[in-house]
């Protein structure tokens, strides 16, 4: 291969990088109105009154919207395919508030001082409800967070809104309790992982307008264009054909931009006046009104007979959506979808439980999307059992992992098509020194060093289910236009994709431009989410490509009057088979727009897969304990890493990078924390830590390729998967260290010292 | 009110108000390689020289820099962009959204101390957060722009 597998820069990289204005922000008319929104400082109310004169009268209000002014259509903010998994709970605006910052009130003005004041004008007289703040306490819970009758679902996901519960879930195989009682080990554990903040730099904004034709256009940074049109119709009760979405250069996402989150605002504001809006949320508004990772318990029990074989695993979950549903149900079985298959010399697993409404911010799609939370309650109890069988954790797991060519219980006619785990585990113990290292080394100082791994699984798009449609067009020039409606968060997904587009065409990487995404122009595609693009957006590249070649193929061997099967293409030349005629790509491409009878060559391709497969990863921890304060520092963390075939290897490395990054700050750092009334504490980059580059060490990076039949190239998915490790391989670090086990994230040094003082009392 | 500066080398004068921040008057001007990502001088993305020092323009009230010298990114254009290049070489740059002000804290710490060491160099930038790349691509770059090799 030519291109693919190659460590190209991205195409937009130095525009990017340099600052020019390619940003939502940088995209609005000077002449924008400023949006700014009113958010309840109430957990549970109900609003009895809300007076706007005094704000409308202000010089250079606009409008000022309450819930009288927006359509009383429920919907979803979560994005994904219709029909959406997610419950319909919301309205843009309604006359309940379910948690502190909920919306209350859209203003408009001139420029930003004018809106600012004038939200201070707008009185609201609320009604105070009780609202329910523990997660744990929310099943039967007194009040109801949702008592309105419209709620709607597309599916049964097992709501019971009286209750508090959102949705149900159970996946089972085999006799979880009959296996049990066979065991000669069991071990059990109960894990609380934290709700987490996306916290990309570009927080979230939009800006709109109407267009010469008089229809709404939106800029948007999201990942999912296409699911903001249609959210945007149902909730604006408008017709999709009426809404154009444009999302420019995105400063992250991680999930979070494909929850809309402000996009209906600006879009009502600029339907009511007519006029240009733009909505920038600050970083206390991203951080108290739009999604977080979902706080999970998760009860794990697995047993395992004395050679160390898990025949049993079982976990019993209980997950935390706030006040709406977004991604509720999904993110919670991917727990279990994630994490039964794993090791599959099963007899019996199960997973279950239910999902509840609180009154805080609500949960959504973050990376890892409930494999995070699963792979840390596993993983954790894994280890305790590796310590119980005294065995070495790497050990258990070589053991008992699923391999290339087998099936699981949860995927019974499913053949696990590509894996190297095995490898990436034994890569991994080289590179981090293992067998010299564990467990555990006394420094001196009351120090102590140790090492603990984990080891993971994702998926790769959602089998079944999500579909994307590409198209190449040859150019009048013999350049060619790749048109995609996925999203380029900044992963370099842009490039990949043109990457493979120019493997298949054999051209260079600067003869494609990529146009993406513009509902308008760009074909269908879910966005970029559930780890989809490089494998399914991908492989509908794959399939267009290959279908503008064969198209050019055939025009060129009716150019030179011969059959298409005489012709030979090189990506510059046509040739025919006896190499006595020969035309270039470029004449042919100007032929093809010339006179009559012709016709400009698109190559388009549609795919969804049937298939999931997985990408893994194995991660090593080498952690520095302090006795004396619980603290730990990270000392050096290895991933080794299964995705296929590496399309980018220098794109997926930093992908890698960051990845573990972000659940080194969740095993450590980060957390999502609430006062007694439900008021978010941590609502700025000083109270919600994200690590820093004094906070994470040496990470090292490697791939241990392995050809996935279904791919792109034979390649899986990385973006998401590179987030699961990091909690459990720490947190057994730390236990190996100091004998603490640490169930409840993030490991912070007051839990590991506390735990050590407990243990020597 | 109105003050005068010089922005990338050229004299401008700027109407205020009394309690604006530099990097929303900079961004107001056309400055838009001017991001921010907190209000609370945290991320680093604001980043800009002021007499030639990094600073946080989040963090100045504007009128404060009356008769300075303000260098945004676009005014070391060449310098920047061959420390971008080893930047996108290595992949480091994702979302780019913190690339402006990590490139002009980059820039700055060249022209402050020769020959740095890697603990130096990280020192120098931490109060550049990034949430994309996790820092390793872009200490790599660092340390190849710089000719370090610890
Ligand atoms: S905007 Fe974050 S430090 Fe200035
Ligand atoms: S590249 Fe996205 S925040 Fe640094």
């Amino acid at each position: 291969m030519k291109i693919v597998g190659k460590g190209i820069a991205k195409i937009d990289a130095i525009n990017i990088a340099t600052g020019k204005p390619v940003y939502t922000e940088d995209l609005a008319f000077k002449n924008a109105l400023v949006v700014k929104i009113l958010h309840s400082p109430h957990a549970f109310a109900k609003i009895k009154s809300i007076d706007t004169s005094k704000a409308e009268k202000l010089k250079g209000v606009e409008c000022v919207l309450t819930y009288k002014d927006v359509p009383n259509v429920r919907f979803t903010l979560a994005g994904q395919s219709y029909p959406e998994p997610s419950p319909y709970d919301r309205l843009i605006l309604e006359n309940i508030v379910r948690y502190v910052g909920d919306e209350v009130a859209i203003v408009a003005a001139v420029d930003e001082k004018t809106a600012v004041k004038a939200m201070k004008l707008i009185k609201v007289d609320y009604e105070l409800l009780e609202p329910v703040l523990d997660f744990e306490q929310a099943i039967g819970h007194s009040s109801v967070v949702h008592p309105e009758a419209d709620v709607y679902c597309n599916f049964d996901i097992g709501m019971n809104k009286d209750q508090n519960i959102v949705s149900s879930y159970k996946l089972e195989a085999g006799d979880v309790e009959a296996e049990l009682s066979q065991c000669d080990v069991v071990v059990e554990g109960t894990y609380y992982t934290q709700a987490q903040a996306h916290a990309m730099m570009e927080t979230y904004r939009a800006f709109s307008y109407m267009d010469h034709a008089g229809r709404l256009v939106l800029i948007s940074s999201t990942q999912i264009p296409f699911h903001v049109r249609r959210k945007l119709a149902r909730s604006l009760n408008m017709p999709a054909s009426k809404i154009r979405v444009i999302k420019p250069r995105i400063g992250g996402g991680f999930g979070g931009k494909q929850t809309v989150a402000v996009e209906p605002f600006v879009a009502a504001v600029t339907l009511k006046t007519g006029k240009p809006a733009l909505l920038v949320y600050d970083r206390k508004e991203t951080f108290c009104s739009t999604t977080s990772r979902h706080a999970m318990r998760l009860k794990v029990r697995l047993g395992a007979d004395r050679d160390g074989f898990i025949r049993v695993v079982d976990i019993q979950g209980l997950s935390d959506t706030g006040a709406y549903g977004e991604h509720a149900s999904t993110v919670f079985s991917v727990v279990g979808d994630k994490t039964l298959p794993l090791y599959n010399k099963t007899k019996a697993v199960r997973f279950m439980g239910d999902v509840v409404y609180t009154n805080k911010l609500p949960a959504g799609a973050f990376r890892g999307y409930g494999a995070t939370q699963g792979t840390f309650a596993l993983e954790s109890t894994v280890n305790q059992l590796a310590g119980k069988l005294n065995m070495d954790p790497t050990e258990i797991r070589l053991k008992n992992l699923i391999q290339q060519g087998e099936s699981c219980l949860t995927y019974k006619n499913k053949v696990l098509g590509s894996s190297t785990l095995d490898r990436c585990i034994a890569k991994g113990k080289e590179l981090i020194g293992w067998d010299d290292k564990y467990p555990r080394r006394e420094m001196g100082n009351n120090k102590v060093r140790a090492v603990g791994m984990a080891v993971t699984m994702q998926g790769s798009g959602i089998a079944g289910i999500d579909t994307a449609s590409a198209e190449v067009r040859l150019n009048d020039d013999g350049n060619y236009t790749l048109l995609v409606g996925s999203t380029d968060m900044g992963t370099g997904s842009d490039t990949i994709l043109a990457q493979m587009a120019a493997e298949i065409l054999e051209t260079e990487l600067e003869n494609i431009i990529v146009y993406a995404a513009d509902t308008d122009v760009s074909p269908y595609d879910p966005g970029s989410y559930a780890s989809s693009t490089t494998y399914v957006t991908g492989m509908a590249v794959v399939k267009a490509a290959e279908d503008l070649k064969r198209q050019i193929i055939e025009q060129g061997a009716r150019f030179l009057e011969t059959a298409p099967v005489d012709v030979e293409f090189d990506g510059l030349m046509l040739q025919t088979s006896d190499g006595s005629r020969s035309m270039s790509l470029e004449k042919l491409a100007e032929l093809l727009v010339l006179g009559m009878g012709n016709k400009q060559l698109v190559g388009n391709a549609t795919y969804g897969s049937p298939v999931s497969p997985p990408p893994f990863i194995a991660g090593f921890a080498e952690v520095e304990v302090d006795k004396e304060t619980g603290k730990v520092e990270l000392i050096d963390f290895v991933a080794v890493v299964d995705c296929g075939t590496v399309i980018n290897p220098n794109l997926a490395r930093i992908q890698v990078e960051g990845g573990i990054v972000q659940g080194i700050g969740m095993a450590l750092y980060e957390e999502v924390r609430y006062d007694e009334r439900g008021t978010l504490q941590t609502n700025s980059f000083m109270q919600y830590k994200i690590p820093s580059r004094k906070d994470v060490g040496s990470i090292r990076v490697a791939f241990e390729e392995s050809y996935e039949p279904t791919g792109p190239f034979g390649a899986k998915s990385v973006g998401e998967v590179v987030v699961n490790t990091p909690p459990p391989a720490i947190v057994n670090a730390i236990y190996q260290a100091t004998g603490v086990s640490i169930e409840s994230l993030p490991a912070t040094p007051e839990k590991i010292y506390m735990g050590i003082r407990n243990n020597n009392h | 009110m109105q003050i005068d500066v010089t922005i990338n080398n050229k004299q401008i004068s700027l109407t205020v108000d009394f309690n604006e921040f530099l990097a929303d008057s900079l961004r107001k001007h056309g400055f838009s390689s001017v991001r921010k990502g907190c209000d609370t001088s945290c991320c680093g993305l604001c980043s800009v020289w002021i007499d030639g020092k990094p600073t946080l323009s989040c963090s100045v009230l504007a009128f404060r820099v009356a008769g300075k010298n303000i260098t945004t990114i676009e005014g070391v254009e060449t310098e920047a962009e061959a420390f971008a290049q080893i930047l996108a070489a290595e992949g480091a740059e994702q979302c780019g959204f913190c690339s402006p002000g990590f490139i002009m804290t980059v820039l700055a710490l060249k022209n402050e101390i020769p020959n740095p060491t890697e603990e130096q160099i990280i020192h120098y930038l931490t109060g550049n957060l990034c949430r994309c790349t996790g820092y390793m691509g872009q200490l790599r770059a660092v340390k190849t722009y710089l000719g370090v090799n610890t």
